[in-house]
This record gives structure tokens, sequence and C-alpha cells, in this order.
């Protein structure tokens, strides 16, 4: 009786052992989340591997990938130059970085009686953004919208106070196209603010927007759509005003010259259809996956190298529909390319 | 009845009026958050609201159990926590008044109340996620106890402190020890004011989800075990409100109705057992 | 023999029981300020202590970090909330207490403890959605437009009236400690013996004399116990605070305008930190947090021994 016990507890702790499905945790940025969680919950009810992925901020992403607590970090910027060096240097191997989907960001406001998206340009985003255009009725506002009649309310800026992608993505294209800004703020995922009040994420930013007359402001564009608030057109490299949507933002990330590497800015796009305020957002992982503590073995290396291929093909028909803009096949392509060379202790995952 | 009564009487019927008032400013805007917090979160609450697990956007039909089970699980084991030392060093503080250690144990919980709760995640992380090497449900109970261990201490001296000497006197008079009076007289006696201030403490971890995000770090699949990675309801609300969709908005505030439901019931059972 | 253990050694073990578990809570504080401290330690190093105070440059761009604008809104909004704060707590204490009949009492407790049960998030989006735009409509802009008509030399210092800022933050702020300050107060006024309340009512006073005489006096300890848990509960709250005071780390600061706490900075950009000495720097605003707090409990603990002392000597 006790011999049959046991050899059943046995066979039973066996049985969980074997039966016991990968897990792979990843975390990072909030902006990606909620595509995320579709992608995963999709794919578990496919193969059966459970991905847990939690929006702690990107800043956490890479902190976490570095401190080896996640198998795969997720990040709305690349990581800088210094980083990369920093964790060929303590890791021995590269950090790869998957594009997963295309972001952009909106210019919102709230302008009772005005109908039409505002246009707007590099050079007026900056000068409200500095607090130096103060009214709506600005002429250099007016100059770009002859057809509109614009109030000649105040401009409230309201602007995120938490660190964020959207804030990164925004002020990198504001450096772009204004020496002013540049001089004078910088880029980064928090900044010192000139002008303005300070809303806690996309939703604070909206919330204030959408209470104060005569506000103006920036999000994620599928918050906007998401929440129906107003946004206007930008003026793009090639000269013409174009209004963020799933077409204008993919367009911005077909590149002639696409780097290796995926870590490339998209804002200010020459692409002549693309929408200026436009980004990738990215998977980060080890080249060899040996080298994270995280991953244990070579069937959960196998299990996160499968499921980024599934990502970046099968999975980027759920971007759409959830209003993240898919890919671009020259994207795809040089994505592959870096999946093949990922490794577990030097043996290739995927072949 | 002469001017000085008169005026006493006045007097007295004003400060009464504005005792009244003051209370009244306390309660409205309660009631007011109450309301709002009703209406937005009732539309949520389903059966699949508290029996599935989270659903993506868009496809409706998810639930919270897997938040619900892990606040269960990460909010008891802090309680536990919290209560065990919170309650002991109170008794430190009132019982043994004269006691070396004193002086410095009512500085430091007056100073841990004061910090920001994100900060209690950062040092579970370093002395709990960081050893282990993962993610845990214990370490977020690590970083909620710290919060609620100050509540619990100052609540329990507080209470203590004002239980009458005459009752302590009668226990030893009676020839207990001095263990036994304080087991069975003294904290009987101030059991309210404890059970307040484990409640408050509760309530405030509770509903913290800063600390939680690097260390339960949340999980969408469900678990029992607080080694592995667990969900919370605050952890969820707060990622779910910060999402652009709509059905996710709703479910956030299920979230925060079925917390503030569940901290009001929490609370208002342990009243009922008391006075029994 | 029995009695023995039962006796001596049950106090000794009891004693030492009690010792090692306060000494457990005072090692997990000294454990957080050498977390605290080591992760600080590149701040103060490039700044110094005293410039890292002083300076009032936040800007994460170029890598210069100053403490001194989200130490001066900690300070405004704490102290302001409290001061908000206090008599309506006492007053709901007193309520319970002395005033309200028996079976008023318990719920009327009871709701006011329950405003600590409701997640800070929620006084957030509740603030953002219900009460900014009351504060707006009937707070601000009435005073602003009252302002530039009559006293022109207010209106810089009353600052754009748009809802969001130090006014509504500190509003929800105040409503947010209540309970803490409320609920030791009622427990301080519910444990004064029946028998003072009664001398005094023999001696034909009225209800608020005797409250006012005699039970608010005895109570003090207990009440100012509760200001003080009050008051460290305003200097670390965040959630609120950060979804409602705008977040600007510029000075100066305006009554209307936007501002920053210390809990509300470290709490915005935390997360998203990614150079070191930006997060060195956010962690050494937690330990000046810490240090304030520090402080205040220091000064507190000197004004109850002043308390008691007088007490000695009536």
């Amino acid at each position: 009786m006790g011999k049959r016990f046991f050899l059943l507890l046995g066979l039973a702790l066996l049985g969980t052992a074997v039966a016991r499905p990968v897990q792979l945790n990843g975390a990072g940025a909030t902006f990606p989340y909620p595509l995320y969680a579709k992608y995963f919950s999709v794919y578990h009810r496919l193969t059966g591997v459970r991905v847990n992925y939690q929006s702690i901020g990107s800043g956490g992403g890479v902190r976490q990938l570095f401190a080896q607590t996640v198998h795969f970090g997720a990040s709305d910027a690349p990581l800088s130059d210094a980083k990369v060096a920093e964790f060929q240097k303590k890791f021995g191997t590269d950090p790869v970085h998957i594009p997963t989907a295309l972001g952009a960001v909106a210019v919102i406001y709230n302008l009772p009686g005005v109908k039409a998206p505002i246009r707007f340009s590099g050079k007026v985003l900056s000068g409200i953004f500095l607090g130096r255009i103060r009214t709506w009725n600005d002429p250099q506002i007016a100059k770009l919208n002859p057809d509109l009649k614009l109030p000649p309310l105040p401009i409230t800026v309201v602007h995120r106070s938490d660190g964020s992608g959207t804030t990164y993505i925004f002020t990198e294209y504001l450096s772009k196209v204004s020496p002013a800004w540049k001089e004078k703020v910088g880029f980064g995922k928090s900044v010192a603010w000139p002008a303005g009040l300070g809303g806690k994420g996309n939703e604070g930013v909206a919330g204030l927007v959408r209470q104060t007359p005569g506000a103006v402001g920036y999000a994620e564009l599928i918050y906007a759509l998401q929440n129906k608030i107003p946004f206007g057109a930008v003026k793009n490299r090639a000269g013409r005003f174009v209004t963020p949507s799933l077409e204008s933002v993919k367009a911005a990330a077909v590149l002639e010259a696409f780097p290796a590497d995926t870590r490339v800015s998209l804002t200010d796009t020459p692409a002549p259809e693309g929408y200026p305020i436009t980004s990738m957002t990215w998977i980060l992982v080890y080249r060899d996956m040996k080298a994270n503590r995280a991953v244990r073995n070579r069937a959960e290396a196998e299990a996160l190298a499968k499921l980024l291929w599934w990502v970046v093909h099968d999975g980027q028909q759920y971007n759409e529909p959830l209003h993240y803009a898919r890919l671009p096949g020259v994207a795809v392509q040089v994505t592959e390319r870096n999946l093949r060379t990922l490794t577990y202790g030097g043996a290739p995952l995927l072949r | 009845m002469n001017a000085n009564l008169r005026r006493r009487y006045l007097r007295d019927w004003l400060m009464q009026g504005l005792v009244f008032l003051g209370t009244a400013v306390v309660l409205v805007p309660l009631l007011f958050i109450l309301y709002y917090v009703l209406v937005q979160g009732i539309g949520a609450l389903s059966p699949a609201f508290f029996t599935r697990p989270p659903a993506p956007p868009g496809e409706g039909g998810g639930g919270m159990l897997p938040a619900i089970v892990g606040s269960l699980v990460v909010d008891s084991l802090a309680l536990v926590l919290a209560a065990v030392f919170g309650i002991a060093a109170g008794v430190l503080l009132a019982e043994y008044p004269d006691h070396p250690l004193n002086p410095l144990l009512r500085l430091v919980v007056d100073v841990m109340a004061g910090l920001p709760a994100i900060l209690m995640g950062l040092v579970a992380f370093v002395v709990v996620v960081k050893p282990l090497g993962h993610f845990s449900g214990l370490s977020g109970a690590v970083a909620l106890a710290l919060l609620m261990i100050p509540i619990v201490t100052r609540a329990t001296e507080g209470v203590l402190k004002l239980i009458p000497w005459e009752l302590t006197e009668a226990g030893l008079a009676l020839g207990l020890p001095r263990w036994r009076v304080i087991l069975s007289l003294v904290l009987p006696a101030a059991r309210g004011g404890i059970l307040t201030g484990l409640m408050l403490a509760l309530a405030r971890g509770a509903g913290e989800a800063a600390p939680l995000l690097f260390t339960a770090f949340g999980n969408p699949y469900l678990t029992f075990n607080p080694l592995e990675p667990m969900d919370t309801l605050p952890l969820k609300l707060y990622v779910y409100a910060i999402s652009p969709y709509e059905d996710w908005h709703r479910q956030a505030w299920g979230a925060a109705l079925l917390l503030a439901a569940a901290i009001m019931a929490a609370s208002f059972l342990a009243r009922r057992t008391l006075r029994r | 023999m029995p009695e023995w253990i039962y006796r001596r050694l049950g106090d000794r073990l009891f004693a030492t029981l009690v010792a090692v578990l306060g000494l457990g809570v005072v090692g997990a504080a000294l454990l957080i300020t050498v977390v605290l401290y080591q992760g600080s330690a590149e701040a103060f190093r490039t700044f110094g202590f005293f410039g890292f105070l002083t300076s009032s440059v936040w800007d994460a761009v170029r890598g210069v970090f100053g403490a001194w604008p989200p130490l001066l809104g900690t300070l405004i909004t704490a102290s302001l909330a409290l001061l908000l704060a206090f008599f309506p707590a006492l007053a709901a204490a007193i309520f319970v207490v002395e005033m309200a009949p028996r079976w008023l009492r318990e719920p009327v407790a009871y709701l006011v403890d329950l405003l600590a049960a409701l997640p800070s998030v929620v006084y957030g989006l509740w603030g953002i959605f219900v009460l900014v735009p009351l504060v707006r409509a009937h707070l601000e802009l009435p005073l602003f437009t009252w302002a530039a008509a009559r006293a022109p030399l207010l209106v810089p210092l009353l600052g754009p009236p748009t809802g969001i800022g130090l006014l509504s933050a500190t509003l929800v702020l105040a409503l947010m400690i209540v309970p803490y300050a409320s609920s030791l107060a009622r427990d301080a006024l519910a444990l004064v013996p029946q028998s003072q309340r009664e001398a005094m009512f023999a001696l034909g006073a009225t209800r608020w004399e005797v409250v006012r005489r005699v039970v608010i006096p005895y109570a003090r300890a207990g009440i100012f116990s509760g200001v003080v848990l009050a008051l460290a509960r305003a200097l670390g709250e965040t959630m609120a605070v950060t979804m409602l005071i705008g977040n600007a780390v510029n000075l100066p600061y305006t009554v209307f305008g936007p501002a920053a706490t210390m809990a509300s900075l470290i709490a915005n950009e935390f997360t998203e930190a990614d150079t070191d000495l930006h997060l060195s720097a956010l962690v050494a605003v937690g330990f000046v947090l810490l240090l304030l707090s520090l402080l205040t409990n220091l000064a507190a603990t000197w004004v109850l021994h002043r308390l008691s002392r007088k007490e000695v000597r009536r």
C-alpha cells in the first residue's frame, strides 16, 4: 500500500514536472501593454506557453532586463549607445531590439467651435510648448490655417508629467525641427517644461485638455482615437500636412536605409506620406540568452525565440484592430535576420 | 435667565452647530465619492468579473479572478506581518514605557509613516526580489507591511495608553503576572482601537499600486503561490485606468468599487464581531 | 516550579518577545534608511548634500537635479492640508463621542474611517472629474476675476485659474488625511472617564463647556498623536496629489497654479528614469523626505513632551 502510494505520488510529481507549461516573464513599456496582452492571450491559446507581461514603464523594463529578473524587456525608446556598451561589457552579449508595432503622438486640443483639424508645423508647435505663442489667433498659427476662424483664446499647454515614451517621441521631434527647443529644453522621457500643466499619464493629459477650453497637449494616437479627442495635422519634412492615422504612421517607417539593429528614430521622417511624430516600440532580449539568469534552460530560450518570431509575423494581424500600426515589410525582414542570430550557449535557437 | 447664562447657552448652541457642520464637511464629499464610484463601477460587476481571468481589450468577458485571489493572499500576508510587528511594537511602547528601545522605536515608526509607498516597494525589491531572483506576491506583502506597521503601532500605542491604569492594577492585585494582565485584560479592553488601526492599515495597504509594480509584479494566470508573481486589484485598477480602452476603464471602476466594498465589509464585520 | 515558570519566566519571555519584535521594526526602518542612503549616494556625491537641497533646477535632460521645488511643494501642501483637515476631523470625533444620538455614532464613525478605505487613485480620478471643475468654476474663477478688478497685485500670486494645481491637490489631500486624525482623536475622547464629564455637568456646565474644558484637555495627547499621523500621511501621499497638482517643478509656485511635491516627483519619474544619476536623484528625494519626516517627528515629540509637562505642573 505504502509502496503504491509513493509510486503514484512520484508519477504525479513527474506528471506536473513534465506538464508544467513554460512561463516567460516580461516587463516594460506601458504604451504597448494592451497589444501585448492580446498577443500573449492568443499565443497561450495556440501553444500553451504562458507569457506574463507587466507594464512597469520602459525605464523599469530596461532596469529589470539588466537585473535579470525577466526574460525580456520592452521599451518605447531604443537603448542609447552608452547603454548598449554597458550591456555588452556586463553580460558579454548584445541586446537585441525586436520592433513590434508603430505608434504616433497626436497633438490634441480643445477649441470650441473649430471643426476642421488645425494645422501645425514643427516651428509653431515648439513656439507653443516653449510658451512663446500664447493665443490661438497668433499670426503664426493663423498663417497655417487660413480657412479657420481662430478665437483669441489663451493657449493652455498640457504635457505629460510622468516620464514616458510619449514625451520622449514628442520632444525628440521638437528637438529635430526647432533649434530653439533643442537648445532650451532638449529631449528625454522627462524634460524641464518651460510652460504649462503636467497631467499624469495619457488619461491625465486628455482629462486636462478636455476640461480646459483653449488647451493643447499631446497623447498617443490610440488614446485620441479611442476617446474621440480632436487632433491636428502636422507638416512633415516633405511639406505636406499629414493627420496621424494607421496608414500615415506605417508610411513613416518605410525607409530606404533601415538600420540592421532597428534602433532608428522615425520622427521628422523623410517619407512623403509619413506622419512626422512617429516611433516604434521594441521588445529587448539578450542575443545569447544563457547570459540572462532569468532564462533557466534552453526550452525557455526556444519558447521565447518562437514567440518573438510569431509576434512579428502572425501576431501583426492583431495590431490594427487595436489601433496600433503594423510593421512595414522592411522592418520585418531586418527583424527576421536578427531573430536568427539568437542563441543559447552559442547554439542558434531558430532554424 | 441672566445675560451671562444666555451667552453661554448661545455659545453652546453655536459650537454644537459648528461641530455638526465640521462633521458634514467630512461626510458630504465622502458620500459624493462613494456615489461616484458606485455609479461608475456597478456596470462592470458581472459573474465573469469574479470568475474569469483578464481578457485583452476588445474581447470582452474578461474578469479579475487572479487579481482578486492575489489581493486576498498578498493583503492577508501583509496584514499578518503588520499585526505581529505593529501590535508588539505598540505594546512595547505603551506597556513598557521605560524600555531603552522606546525613544528610537517611536521615532522610526513615525518617520516610516511619512514615506511614500513607492519607496517601500524599492526596499522590498532590494531585500526580497533581488535575493530570490524573481518577483513574488511575498515581496509585495513585505512592501505593504512596511506601509502598514506604523499605522498599527501608532493605533495600538495610542489606545493602550488610554486604558486606565486601574485595570492593570486590578489585574496585578488579583495575582496575575504582567504578561497575563496585558494579554487577557489590557489588549481585550483595547481591541476596538487596535482593530480600527488594523483596518486603517489594511485600507491603506490594500489600495496601493505603486509599491507592487516591481514586487508583486502582476500575473494574468491564476496562482495561489505567494512565491510566484501575483496580480492584485489596485495594480489592475491602475493599469486598466491608464489604458485607452472603454471596456478596461469600466473594469477599472469595477475594481475600485470591489476594493472599497471589500474594505468596507471587512471593517464592518470586524466591528460586528467585536461588539458580540 | 510551575508557579515560577508562569510568573518570572512568563514575564521575561513576553517582554523579550515584544522587544525582539519591536527591534524588528527598528531594523526595518534602518534597512529603509540604508537602502535609500545607498541609492542616493551618487546624487549627493555629484551635487553635494546642501547643493542638492537648495538648488531649484530639476532638469533630467541636462542631468541637473535640485530638490528645493518639490521640498517646498511638500511643505506647503502638507501643512495647508493639515490646517484644513484638523478642525473637521476633531469636529467629527467630538460629534461621534459627545453629541450624536447612540444609533448614529457607529455609522458616522464607520463612514469617517471609510475615507481611508478608498484607494488613492480613486480620489485622484474623482478629483479630476468632479472636484477640479467645481473648484475652477466656483472658487478660482470668481476669486481671479475679483482680484483682476479690485486687487491686481494679487493676480501673480493667484496664478492661472485652471482648477489643476496646489489648491485642488491640497483640498483632496485634506480630505484624505481626515480619518487618520479623526479616528485617533475619537479613541482618545472615548476613553475620557465618564466621571470627568459628570463632575462638570454637575457644576452646571453646558455640553460645549464640558467638551472644551474637560474632554479635549484630557484627550490632548491622543488628539495630537492623530495630528502627527495625519501629517505623516500628508507628507507621503502620492497618487492623488500627482493627479491633481499639475506637476510643475518650476518656481515660483502660485495659489492656483501647478506645483510638485517630493512624492509626486518620485511617482512621476521613477519608472522611466534611465540614467543612473536621475534614478539616484529620485531616491535622494526620497531620502530627503525621510529626513523631513524625521525632523517633523522630532518636533512633534518635543511638543508632546511639553504637553505632558504642563499637565504635571497643573
